[in-house]
């Protein structure tokens, strides 16, 4: 494994970095988030607040170190939920090509493209009240078409090899001919999906939570505190910038890791690089 | 005399009429039902929102007989197959119900917002084309050298900022330090100048997402077609490869290029929804915002069905165009 992409390296580095830091977070932070100190309020970086306070007096690095928790939950279960309704979709439509089936699965997937994500997202925070559970459901069904999408395509050049011709000679079915033999290899295709669909859902949990319908206070998230910081950009513009560089780093961080895997995990990508 | 044949026959033309016409009629069927799938989900969704829209709107102290008259006055009292039909049958008459909060005609609503929303997307869109194409350009001409890496590098990170993020740095910088922009809000066309003025930092904020995304889509489409045997063909008649690329590559790379425009502009329409809030822009995406917390549902509705309606076109017209420029995709 010497020819392993930089960007590769360089994203799973990053990105491991803010899932240790979430895990952490579960254990321990520098101050309680949840307690108001009014005293301590707008303090710039020091050696008790490395990265200062807000406005209420909130230790920054404890709220990002939190908010980095709220992130990761609401766009992995989000990812979680594409994958697990997502990719039975595409395998069936791809197990019975042509067929009405595939018909119905494959328009289906390309009428809730045509809906803007965003405002049916702030639709269903509407209709179900905003918190974190329905920012997930929100985020999560724009993820069930992308990987019934990338499944089904996978599946289809799959479907015309020798053997799986093999397999249904031995008398194997559809559906365990797609779980046994098909399945296990879309596992690259499927991984490189899942991050990039990752980084989006980091991006649109922090949108829907600075318009106020992710996760609800007192529980932190990026995108809320860059929403309260908007006020005091004039006066304290750090408020804004760290949360928002987070963000990126982040999302930046799964997008080179996406990017790095496909080229490690593509032979045909691999070959040319050599 | 030598008379040159023509391209095809007159029967090769009626066939490619005919098979083109077919194609068209197919999608088209297709589009029609995904509308009125469509109009089912929104209405479904809207009609699960708990809550009477007339008791909500007269407050709590409003009698019985108030709310059921408002309720016969907004149509609200019939059932739910009676008000879908009312709705749909109205919208293909471009009759688009009656705000419930601003009490005048969606279709009105709607029309105003456009002339921020439309040249708001316009604009955006001519401006991530511009930075997009000639970066893209000398990535792949460029490929696997400095400049190809450090493009890569910029177009990751464009593509990570979250755009309303960027957007209050924009006005951190340039409205509030620099003062040459106004913060928010939009004075109207009837002063054009001001207007335009008013729409540079939204549209900027907008652009630079989507151009660090098309910028990728035309330097992949770039690799793609310059591998092809043609273009191996067109260096080895003697042309240069900047004659190559600008001749041949190019064209054939703006296929998946247009495709990602199209998307885009639909995406900006509504996407913007975020930005103008932030700008305090009365576009449709705040539209939409201030119907959903107002409960003004019959907006919402028609809205968000315009918008579907305007992504299903986009990709209706763009599977046409492409049907049009290569007759194999017509077999689908």
């Amino acid at each position: 494994m010497k020819h392993l992409p930089i960007s590769l390296i360089w994203g799973a580095a990053l990105s491991l970095f803010f899932v240790l830091v979430a895990a952490l977070s579960l254990i321990w932070v520098p101050y309680d988030v949840t307690s108001l100190s009014i005293a301590d309020r707008l303090q710039t970086a020091s050696a008790e607040h490395w990265l200062g306070t807000d406005q209420f007096g909130r230790d920054l690095l404890s709220m990002l170190m939190v908010g980095a928790r709220t992130s990761i939950a609401v766009a992995l279960v989000a990812v979680g939920i594409g994958i697990v309704i997502g990719v039975p979709l595409g395998l069936t439509a791809a197990a019975n090509r042509g067929s009405l089936l595939d018909e119905v699965i494959m328009r289906g997937n390309d009428l809730i493209f045509a809906f803007p994500s965003l405002v049916i997202a702030i639709l269903i925070t509407a209709v179900f009240g905003p918190s974190a559970i329905n920012a997930i459901i929100a985020i999560g069904i724009f993820n069930i078409p992308v990987f019934a999408r990338v499944a089904r395509g996978g599946a289809l050049s799959l479907w015309t090899l020798d053997y799986i011709l093999a397999a249904r000679v031995a008398g194997k079915g559809k559906a365990r001919i797609s779980a046994e033999h098909i399945l296990p290899n879309l596992g690259n295709l499927l991984i490189v999906q899942a991050t990039i669909q990752f980084s989006l859902g980091i991006l649109a949990e922090a949108a829907l939570s600075y318009v106020g319908l992710g996760a609800q206070p007192p529980t932190p998230s990026w995108g809320r505190m860059l929403a309260e910081a908007q006020t005091m950009i004039y006066t304290h513009p750090m408020l804004a910038i760290l949360p928002g560089v987070t963000i990126i780093l982040m999302v930046l961080g799964l997008n080179l890791m996406g990017d790095g895997l496909r080229d490690a995990l593509d032979p045909r990508l691999r070959r040319a690089r050599q | 005399m030598i008379r040159a044949s023509p391209l095809w026959s007159n029967r090769g033309l009626l066939s490619n009429v005919t098979s083109m016409l077919r194609y068209i009629f197919k999608r088209a069927l297709s589009l029609s039902l995904s509308l009125v799938v469509a109009s089912f989900v929104i209405f479904f969704l809207i009609e699960v929102i708990p809550g009477d829209t007339a008791s909500f709107m007269l407050g709590l102290n409003a009698t019985e007989q108030a709310v059921a008259n408002l309720r016969a006055d907004l149509g609200l009292d019939g059932t739910a197959l009676q008000r879908y039909l009312s709705w749909t049958g109205g919208m293909l008459q471009g009759d688009f119900g009656i705000s419930y909060t601003y009490r005048v005609p969606v279709s009105e609503l709607i029309l105003d917002r456009l002339w921020v929303s439309l040249p708001l997307a316009g604009f955006a869109l001519l401006l991530s084309t511009a930075i997009a194409f000639p970066i893209g350009l000398i990535a792949a001409a460029n490929r696997g050298r400095a400049a190809d890496y450090g493009i890569i590098g910029g177009t990751q990170l464009g593509i990570a900022v979250p755009n309303f993020w960027f957007a209050m740095l924009l006005v951190l910088v340039f409205a509030v330090k620099l003062q040459w922009f106004s913060a928010g809000g939009f004075p109207g066309w009837s002063n054009p100048a001001a207007a335009l003025k008013a729409l540079v930092l939204p549209s900027i904020a907008l652009a630079l997402p989507q151009a660090a995304i098309l910028a990728r889509v035309m330097r992949s489409a770039l690799i793609e077609t310059l591998s092809q045997d043609y273009i191996r063909t067109a260096r080895a008649k003697g042309l240069s490869r900047r004659q190559a690329v600008l001749r041949h590559a190019l064209r054939n790379a703006l296929i998946p290029v247009l495709t990602i425009i199209g998307l885009q502009f639909s995406f900006l329409l509504a996407g913007a929804i975020i930005i103008e809030n932030v700008f305090f822009l009365p576009g449709l995406g705040r539209l939409i915002f201030q119907g959903i917390t107002q409960r003004d549902l019959i907006v919402v509705e028609s809205v968000t069905m315009l918008l579907v309606f305007a992504v299903i076109l986009v990709t209706f017209l763009v599977d046409i165009a492409y049907a049009i420029a290569d007759p194999r995709l017509r077999r689908r």
